[in-house]
């Protein structure tokens, strides 16, 4: 008999194929050529305009949109690509609320911005859809370039050195590349194997060779990689997770948020994934949400977010937090996890709600406890398996410019790069220029 | 309540809105439809002889231009008169008539550019009981290549000609269509005027080619690889409209002229600029064949809601009232200083004001801190390009500047007296104002 979602414990098929199917479908359906011409034309083409200086990657928005409503969405794709090569899933998870669409005078004007992520989307899947490449290399520089983490970072990084002639090779320690976009994120943002269709469409440039199960630290060594290779870039992403530090975080049932959204993003039969009756999901991020939000999509009974402190705190958008609410996601904050409580498995966690006085958040002293079969830990990732020689600040490798470490020929970007906001976006920004930087140092 | 009710050339209607001689009056079907949606006249499409009637393309008769959203701004057609027999038509316009005693109902004709043939048909048009008729000189494809309509009305001898027959042999009123198919609107004008036209009714659509296939570099609309110039009307042709009949209505020759306005007429408030323009009755087609009848609705409510909050009891109330305001460039006033001023609390930092006045004009916004847009007074020649392409309504606006003032720009003190270029310094044929 199937389960449903008032089956105890963490159990699979709690809703059925179809169901599942629905709930994970797109978020954000993709626009028809009509739904595209009409909100291209609520573009104004402004001056020097605002949603550019607003994009981590500088794409010229109005100019991508005047090329969708002249009838030309390839080139309009050509624009984003090059300024951000993997603009079609930017398109489907920049918090574009926060970005672009909120600097969007219309935004301003009337409450209601151009939509430059689905126009963008438009954009990128007409040209991935016809498998043109818009790229070619130049000619061989006979250097050669490794590439560590095939995540935004390391393919945007990987794209622009392919580009200019040289060799590159990413080392990724996971079984196929993507990094977050394969193994992050929320499957309704990627659907279709997107991620998957998108590396393969950004190695046709060429020049790219791919090793899997590479991990730094384990079976690379930097020093080896900087002997063997004219540069090294590192976007290696951040693999460790923080600790809950409450009593009983080791019970049964207690997992870290991004296992459990990778696990999700690579499973065949989403019926086959258990998932808890009482989910709390502990941290205030795009994880968090990401992670809640499935759970509930999962046909979880009650889902709670818990974060210890206010919603303007929460580095989720409130765009991200309105979707959960809507997807009958619960957000409790003010409240810190003192003890997750059960008989070997977890089955209730209890939390101590909090008060920020302003130097410092501190507990009432007031507890209570959430019935939970599965809590995930969505408390931010840490950097794991750097090299002791490179320099590090705030737990991240320290940069300047465009990517430099303080080694002479490694460059860093993304999530393990100290400065800018842990976004694909922000990645694929830093893995350019820091490309743009190890040409100019390999050829000048 | 304001009163609707038109009488043009003694022909009375419920309301000014009549539908032009188009494809939406070509037979009672329609006619009968557009009356029961509460039209206040139409003007049947065009009849020509007896005879065999003239043959249509096969394929598209129309090519169109868009706006924002499909909107249609611009529709070019290439359908001819009526392709339907004389006597067809006429049976159906006095069954029309006779149903509909209060309407007005108006027949267009083109026949040959023959006395014989004018005479022919005029009595058996009054014999339908229309109220007028109106001669289609201005269709500018196909008839015209075989001598009639635009082919006439670009010839104002032709048009006095015919138009003398007409009032010859014939009793009822005649209001002559003009062609704006022409370098002056006024010469046919002053033909048909002097012909001992009733009214005169304009314009007829535009010669044009909508677009061109960039695939098989056939224009359109295209019919099997070729396409010819249509008609083009709609929205897109108001302001062209608009000055021809403004031309008219001030001419020392034809003021007084009755005219009925045709020409991108879409919402109330297009009638009430042709009413103020002068024009006694409106005709409609484009509006018409892209929204259905309905949108009368709009129209009389409009206009009749607009009329109370002037204060307008009639029509003629406010008739015309625009001519007088119409005049030569030579006659602006010249003292009159404008500049621009942009609201700040409604600009939403767009940008496109400056990007316009930077790169096209004048260099006389200025981005300061903060993308707070301002108009720089020292240079500002008011052109209002700025306004236009403001996405923001009355966010930029032209303030005029008060005499004893001193304006930045010129350095000059304005006057408060007007003055024109006739009496200007600069201007070679000047008249000294001492």
């Amino acid at each position: 008999m199937a389960n449903s979602a008032f089956t105890p414990g963490i159990a699979p098929a709690r809703l059925s194929k179809a169901e599942l199917a629905e709930n994970f479908s797109d978020l954000h359906t993709a626009y028809a050529p009509h739904e595209a011409a009409v909100a291209a034309d609520r573009c104004y083409f402004c001056y020097d305009a605002p949603c550019i200086t607003a994009c981590p990657t500088d794409i010229d928005i109005p100019l991508f949109i005047r090329q969708i409503q002249t009838g030309q969405p390839e080139a309009a794709a050509k624009t984003i690509f090059d300024q951000n090569i993997l603009g079609g899933m930017c398109a489907r998870v920049c918090p574009t609320e926060t970005l672009c669409e909120e600097a969007c005078v219309r935004e301003a004007a009337e409450g209601k911005p151009v939509e430059i992520g689905r126009l963008q989307r438009f954009a990128t899947d007409t040209m991935i859809a016809t498998g043109e490449h818009p790229y070619s290399r130049a000619a061989p520089t006979g250097k050669k370039i490794a590439v560590v983490g095939a995540g935004p970072a390391g393919l945007a990084c990987a794209h622009r050195l392919a580009t200019y002639g040289h060799d590159v090779t990413i080392f990724d320690g996971r079984d196929k590349p993507g990094g977050l976009n394969e193994f992050g994120i929320a499957a309704y943002k990627a659907t279709d194997d997107f991620a998957a269709s998108e590396v393969d469409w950004l190695l046709k440039i060429g020049g790219i060779a791919i090793e899997t199960g590479q991990r730094l630290g384990t079976e690379l060594a930097l020093s080896k990689l900087c002997d063997d290779y004219d540069a090294v870039f590192l976007g290696i992403g951040l693999s460790g997770v923080n600790s809950l530090r409450a009593a009983g975080e080791e019970r049964d049932g207690v997992v870290d948020a991004v296992s459990f959204i990778a696990e999700l993003r690579q499973v065949e039969d989403l019926e086959g994934l258990p998932v808890g009756r009482n989910v709390v999901v502990i941290g205030g991020g795009m994880t968090a949400v990401d992670a809640a939000v499935q759970s509930k999509l999962l046909g979880a009974e009650t889902v709670t977010i818990a974060y210890r402190r206010g919603r303007d705190r929460m580095s989720a958008s409130r765009y991200e937090q309105d979707l959960a609410t809507s997807k009958g996601v619960r957000i409790l904050t003010h409240a810190q996890p003192v003890a997750v409580h059960g008989n070997g498995v977890a089955a209730a966690v209890e939390f101590e709600y909090t008060q920020d006085s302003g130097d410092g958040l501190s507990g009432t002293g007031e507890t209570f406890s959430l019935p939970a079969d599965q809590v995930f830990k969505a408390i931010g990732q840490t950097l794991d398996g750097v090299p002791e020689d490179l320099t590090l600040s705030s737990g991240k490798i320290s940069v300047t410019g465009p990517g430099r470490t303080s080694l002479r020929k490694v460059w860093a970007g993304g999530d393990c790069a100290v400065g800018g906001d842990d976004l694909t976006v922000t990645a694929v920004a830093e893995g350019r220029d820091a490309a743009e930087d190890i040409h100019t140092a390999l050829t000048s | 309540m304001a009163d609707l009710t038109t009488d043009f050339l003694g022909i009375k209607s419920p309301n000014p809105f009549w539908l032009a001689s188009a494809p939406p009056t070509d037979k009672e079907y329609n006619v009968r439809r557009a009356f029961e949606a509460g039209w206040g006249g139409v003007v049947w499409k065009t009849l020509g002889a007896e005879g065999p009637p003239v043959v249509n393309v096969n394929g598209p008769r129309y090519g169109a231009i868009y706006g924002a959203d499909r909107r249609l701004l611009g529709l070019n057609n290439i359908e001819l008169i009526t392709d339907r027999p004389l006597q067809t038509n006429l049976d159906e316009m006095t069954r029309i008539k006779k149903d509909f005693p209060d309407r007005a109902l108006i027949a267009s004709i083109m026949v040959p550019c023959e006395e014989g043939a004018w005479k022919e048909i005029l009595p058996r048009v009054e014999d339908t009981g229309a109220d007028g008729i109106e001669l289609n000189f201005g269709c500018p494809h196909g008839m015209s290549e075989r001598g009639m309509g635009a082919a006439v009305g670009q010839v104002p001898e032709y048009i006095q000609m015919v138009t003398e027959w007409c009032k010859q042999y014939g009793n009822l009123p005649v209001i002559v269509k003009l062609t704006p198919n022409i370098t002056d609107i006024r010469y046919p004008a002053r033909a048909a005027n002097a012909g001992g036209a009733d009214a005169v009714s304009l314009i007829n659509t535009i010669s044009s080619i909508t677009s061109v296939n960039l695939d098989n570099f056939s224009p359109e609309p295209s019919i099997d690889g070729k396409g010819s110039h249509g008609g083009y009307c709609g929205p897109a042709v108001k302001p062209i409209a608009l000055n021809m009949v403004a031309e008219i209505a001030r001419d020392a020759e034809t003021r007084g002229l009755p005219i009925s306005g045709i020409g991108g007429i879409s919402t109330w408030r297009d009638a009430a600029e042709y009413i103020a323009l002068g024009c006694g009755t409106v005709q409609v087609c484009t509006a018409a064949m892209t929204y259905g009848f309905k949108i009368v609705e709009e129209m009389c409510a409009g206009l009749e809601r607009w009329m109370d909050e002037q204060g307008h009891a009639t029509l003629a109330d406010f008739q015309g009232r625009a001519v007088p305001n119409v005049t030569d460039w030579q006659y602006l006033n010249l003292n009159y200083v404008a500049k621009a001023k942009i609201d700040q609390d409604a600009c939403i930092k767009c940008g496109r004001c400056y990007a316009a006045c930077e790169d096209t004009s004048h260099q006389a916004i200025a981005i300061n801190e903060g993308r707070v847009f301002e108009v720089i007074d020292e240079e500002c020649v008011a052109c209002n390009l700025c306004v236009d392409v403001c996405p923001v309504e009355d966010c930029i606006s032209m303030v005029p500047m008060k005499p004893g003032e001193v304006d930045p720009r010129t350095g000059k003190v304005v006057e408060d007296e007007y003055a024109n270029w006739t009496t200007h310094p600069n201007n070679p044929g000047a008249c000294a104002a001492e």
